[in-house]
């Protein structure tokens, strides 16, 4: 490995505290019932909603030996099961595991 | 210092059937073997966990390892897929800020905001009062980041035991927990615009750029909801 793993980590660190970092500076200055709070509110839900989109879709690592239409049928059944559960967290959580077992040793 | 009972409070909210303690943990054992089988030490897995806790740039870290980056390229790739972290942080602490407290509350505490603590902190804030909400954030943060640090720590020590077939598993829970969990966020038409917009436009910027879609696509839909959201009043 041509760059040193300590070195890699406190970069890695560094990059991901300047966003906390600058976020904090900026709600100083931030009232939490302006407009501009409400636009922040919804940038950070949609950039979560796009990043965890964007790992079922087009995913890095192991989800990418998984066929798409697997990945979609475990997450829609998953999101079913949520809600038929009445919005119960640990249920479709499991169910997602098993069902992607089942549904891949099929393939 | 910290008020304990608020910190209390905050570090036992993870203790709950549904927390996220689960997805997060089963996410950092994945992130401990992989490291482990990229040739960290443990000192440097939890080291890693430690001091970044945000999943996806730790993955970002790992992925540039293997294919020999620079530490400058490393530094960008691991900001752009983390800048979410920016508005998160944004939306967060305007809610927390109490003249009475001391500012390096803030500044330290902000390192916890990943994801799993932000949303916990989001559903549960009102419940606590103003001045104390920075106490409770703080051991919603502790605790979530004790967790990460524990997964890591087994992930590298069961990485020889962690077969492709469990790592894959490991790998689903992840999207399909938070996406539960932010579909259950979908209270107002503000937020479930944003995160309706947010799984449409975020894959889409993928083929305009890979390495911009999460921030173009997540910005876009994110000021479309806000301006639909305001202009029906919210």
């Amino acid at each position: 490995m041509e760059v040193n793993i300590i070195l890699a980590i406190i970069v890695t660190s560094a990059a991901t505290y300047l966003s906390r970092f600058l976020g904090v500076v900026t709600s100083e200055k931030i009232k939490e019932t302006s407009k501009i709070f409400r636009w922040f509110n919804c940038l950070a839900y949609s950039t979560l909603a796009a990043l965890i989109a964007r790992v079922i879709i087009f995913p890095e690592g192991n989800l990418l030996e998984i066929d798409y239409s697997i990945r979609f049928i475990v997450v829609f059944v998953s999101l079913l099961i949520f809600y038929l559960t009445k919005k119960n967290l640990v249920y479709p959580t499991v169910f997602s595991v098993i069902l992607l077992s089942i549904l891949s040793s099929l393939d | 210092m910290v008020n304990i009972k608020y910190f209390l409070q905050g570090f036992n909210s993870i203790k709950r059937l549904d927390s996220p303690a689960l997805a997060l943990g089963f996410c950092f054992i994945a992130i401990g073997a992989l490291l482990k089988n990229l040739g960290f030490s443990i000192q440097e897995s939890i080291f890693s966990t430690l001091l970044t806790y945000a999943l996806p740039g730790s993955l970002v870290m790992a992925e540039s390892l293997l294919v020999g980056a620079s530490l400058l390229n490393i530094f960008l790739a691991v900001w752009l897929v983390n800048a979410r972290l920016y508005p998160m942080t944004v939306s967060l602490m305007p809610l927390l800020l109490d003249k009475s407290q001391p500012k390096w509350k803030y500044y330290v505490s902000c390192h916890f905001i990943a994801v799993s603590a932000w949303l916990i902190m989001k559903s549960n804030y009102q419940s606590v009062e103003k001045k104390h909400r920075i106490d409770f954030w703080i051991g919603i943060g502790t605790a979530t980041w004790s967790v990460a640090i524990l997964g890591t720590a087994i992930g590298f020590f069961a990485a020889d035991f962690l077969n492709k077939d469990i790592m894959i598993g490991l790998a689903v829970v992840n999207p399909v927990y938070f996406l539960c969990m932010m579909v259950g966020a979908m209270k107002t038409i503000q937020i479930s615009l944003s995160v309706i917009f947010g799984i449409i436009l975020g894959p889409l910027f993928f083929f305009i750029s890979p390495e911009w879609s999460i921030l173009f696509g997540g910005f876009i839909a994110g000021t479309i909801a806000f301006l639909v959201g305001e202009a029906r009043g919210s």
